[in-house]
């Protein structure tokens, strides 16, 4: 059984449909990358997954419980084990590095501060941060505010973790420190839905790919199926355009 | 005219007079404090209300909206006088300072809510998702995202409406609360110029007000561009 | 204890009241209107004048948006006499509403002035457009765009504000509720009566102004 099965989810922004009938299973310990052209709605089914846009039809079932997106009681328990990192970073503005990677597990998991403080360190440490404990976001580099984000992501512990372009805002350094971080989340076991832009990098981490334009899932498979071998023309139109950059 | 003044100079400025105009400069101030300081809560009070989710609280929430779009329009004499003659129809004895502090905090709640709110919209609301993907409970997303990032909007216009209220306290004047331009009438009335009395009185009124219209135009230039 | 509301002798004075609102509004559109003319000299010497001019600009703006309206009407009322000067109350109020509604505007005039030297004259200058191209294609355009809702906000204050001259007996709508109150005793129900009239009024008066605002302007303004 997948640890995340979609099953035909639909969602719309006012009368734009922006996801039609989208079904992906995500096994666990198992790497999902989305890709697609902008626009093709990559952001909105991640969005969609954590309830940020409710979803029109279909169905969510995260182990073998389907997530009711009008409850909030049933909502509370989906987003106890997803955490997203959002493309544009999210942090807190007010608050310093360590406050925006701890608040959640002390105030919300109700964990005690030293022991969260303790590990908060080490994630930060992990994610070469280890100097910036008291900055603020706006004193920091993209790419840094990149890997607190991850880092407040990882502090929940989640089952599941979601990953929005987060090498996109980076110049060409960074990308390569934010991708060594995420590769080694996949080394470790964490399940993963990456949205990602960098094609060698989809081709080496994840286990499986999938294609989406038009708020659709064009083509889902293997990285060496969709890449070296796409069945469908959109999908083969797609990888010859990124192939060439 | 100058004549006038320079023989009633030294008669005006008495221990006793200025004792009476300083306990009613007292008295505006603290009809001002009060009117901000309880405006001030039950405008966040009304923001959080009409921020509110769920079905439950929509009478709630349409009359928090109700409230504050009626109370932004009316005069705030009326409004003094609707507070004087019903709070007298049920409760005789009220003092009319607390009736005056009523109808002030009636209006400064209406004016400061929606200064408040528009600094609950300033909050970035990527930042808003972030928490509610984090499950942050509504009292945390508050305390610790909102309230420290919208002060800073919510000050300088505050501090302008609070300017305005010091202003509009010379209206309690009209029912009888021994503030500055109650004063001012009652000396006028014992024979002093007008010049002299409204004169002082006028610039009692410009030394509290004008430091804190300077203040809050300054902080609106120092808070707006920094973050933290 | 029991105070009962009883609005049938206040009902037969609606009519009396409304034509109290027709005096409020007169008096709001008269400091408005001379008031603008005011504000924009102020505003204008405060940008343009020399030491002397923004001095004096300066400290009438200070004096009167610091001090309060109320007795600045009492004063021109009851003082003036002082010194021969008699004005009726409507005269009274009307010039010291519009000495206010001068100040306020000045400042608000000011605002809108310091946002377009700042931001799009270089950039029409940098295009090559002359002067007078600059001031009609630009500047105009752009402070009808950014003052339309400041000032119509402005405009709905004065309405409110124009209450104080009944403390001078003016009979505007305040005036005559307090009229009626002596008369009748039934003081809450007529200041009841009178608060739904300004309600009344003044977001009429407001959705006027943003239909203006959006076809004269393209400015969009919240009505409730
Ligand atoms: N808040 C919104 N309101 C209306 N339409 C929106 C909104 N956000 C996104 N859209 C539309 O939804 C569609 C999908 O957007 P989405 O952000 O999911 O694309 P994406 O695949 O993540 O693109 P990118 O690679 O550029 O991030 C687009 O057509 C976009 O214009
Ligand atoms: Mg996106």
């Amino acid at each position: 059984m997948p640890l995340l099965a979609i099953e035909g989810l639909s969602a719309c922004y006012g009368r734009l449909k922006v996801l039609q009938d989208v079904s992906i299973d995500v096994e666990k310990g198992g790497v999902v990358a989305l890709i697609g052209p902008s626009g093709s709605g990559k952001s909105t089914l991640l969005r969609a997954l954590v309830g940020l846009t409710k979803p029109t039809s279909g169905l969510v079932r995260f182990g073998d419980e389907t997530i009711r997106y009008d409850s909030a009681a049933s909502l509370r328990a989906a987003r106890r084990r997803m955490s997203i990192v959002f493309q544009q970073y999210n942090l807190f503005q007010n608050m310093t590095v360590l406050r925006n990677v701890t608040v959640a597990p002390v105030m919300v998991q109700r964990r005690a501060r030293a022991t969260v403080e303790a590990e908060a360190r080490d994630v930060l440490a992990k994610v070469g941060l280890a100097g910036k404990h008291a900055a603020y976001p706006d004193q920091l580099s993209g790419g840094q505010q990149q890997r607190v984000a991850i880092a407040r992501a990882l502090m929940l512990r989640p089952d599941l973790l979601l990953l929005d372009e987060v090498t996109a805002a980076l110049d060409p350094e960074l990308v390569g420190e934010v991708l060594d971080t995420i590769r080694t989340l996949a080394a470790g076991g964490m399940t993963m839905i990456v949205v990602s832009h960098e094609m060698g990098f989809v081709r080496e981490v994840a286990d499986t790919v999938v294609m989406m334009d038009g708020g659709k899932v064009i083509e889902a498979g293997t990285p060496a199926e969709l890449f070296d071998h796409p069945k469908t023309e959109r999908a083969g139109a797609f990888m010859a355009k990124v192939r060439r950059p | 005219m100058l004549a006038l003044l320079a023989e009633q100079i030294p008669r005006f400025f008495t221990w006793s007079n200025v004792a009476f105009l300083a306990g009613a400069a007292g008295t505006t101030l603290l009809l001002t404090a009060l009117g901000s300081g309880i405006g001030a809560a039950a405008g966040l009070a009304i923001v959080l209300v009409r921020t509110s989710r769920g079905r439950l609280l929509l009478p709630l929430r349409a009359a928090a909206v109700l409230y504050v779009e009626v109370f932004r329009r009316i005069p705030f004499i009326v409004v003094l006088f609707i507070v004087l003659f019903s709070i007298q129809a049920v409760a005789p004895d009220a003092s009319l300072f607390t009736i005056a502090v009523i109808a002030i905090c009636l209006v400064s709640t209406a004016f400061l809510s929606e200064v408040i709110r528009a600094g609950f919209d300033s909050v970035p609301r990527q930042q808003l998702e972030a928490a509610a993907v984090m499950n942050f409970p509504r009292w945390l997303v508050v305390w610790s995202v909102i309230l420290p990032q919208a002060w800073k909007v919510v000050l300088p216009p505050a501090i302008a409406f609070l300017v305005m209220f010091i202003k509009d306290t010379a209206l309690a004047s009209q029912m009888g609360v021994v503030e500055l331009t109650f004063v001012g009438k009652t000396l006028n009335n014992r024979g002093f110029s007008s010049l002299l009395v409204f004169g002082t009185v006028m610039l009692i009124y410009f030394a509290i007000s004008w430091p804190l219209a300077r203040l809050g135009r300054s902080l609106e230039k120092h808070l707006a561009p920094s973050r933290h | 204890m029991d105070y009962v509301l009883q609005f049938g002798q206040v009902a037969g004075q609606v009519p009396y009241l409304l034509g109290g609102a027709v005096v409020s509004m007169e008096l709001a559109v008269i400091s408005f209107g001379l008031g603008a003319v005011i504000g924009l000299a102020c505003a204008s010497l405060q940008a343009y004048g020399g030491r002397v001019a923004r001095g004096v600009a300066g400290a009438y703006v200070g004096l009167f948006t610091n001090t309060p309206a109320f007795i600045q009407i009492y004063f021109l009322f009851n003082g003036l006499p002082e010194v021969g000067v008699l004005l009726p109350p409507f005269a009274a109020a009307a010039i010291g509403l519009t000495l206010v509604a001068g100040a306020y505007l000045a400042e608000i005039l000011r605002g809108g002035f310091a946002s377009v030297r700042r931001s799009e004259v270089e950039a029409a200058e940098v295009l090559g457009m002359s002067r007078l191209q600059t001031i009609q294609h630009v500047v105009v355009p752009h402070l009808l765009r950014t003052l339309f809702a400041p000032l119509s906000g402005f405009f709905i204050w004065m309405v409110l504000g124009s209450s104080i001259s009944a403390l001078i007996g003016v009979e505007e709508l305040t005036g005559r509720a307090i009229n009626v109150s002596s008369a009748t005793l039934r003081s809450i129900e007529v200041f009841l009566v009178a608060a739904v009239i300004y309600v009344g009024l003044t977001i009429a008066a407001t959705a006027l102004l943003a239909g203006v605002g959006r076809f004269a302007f393209r400015v969009r303004m919240k009505v409730i």
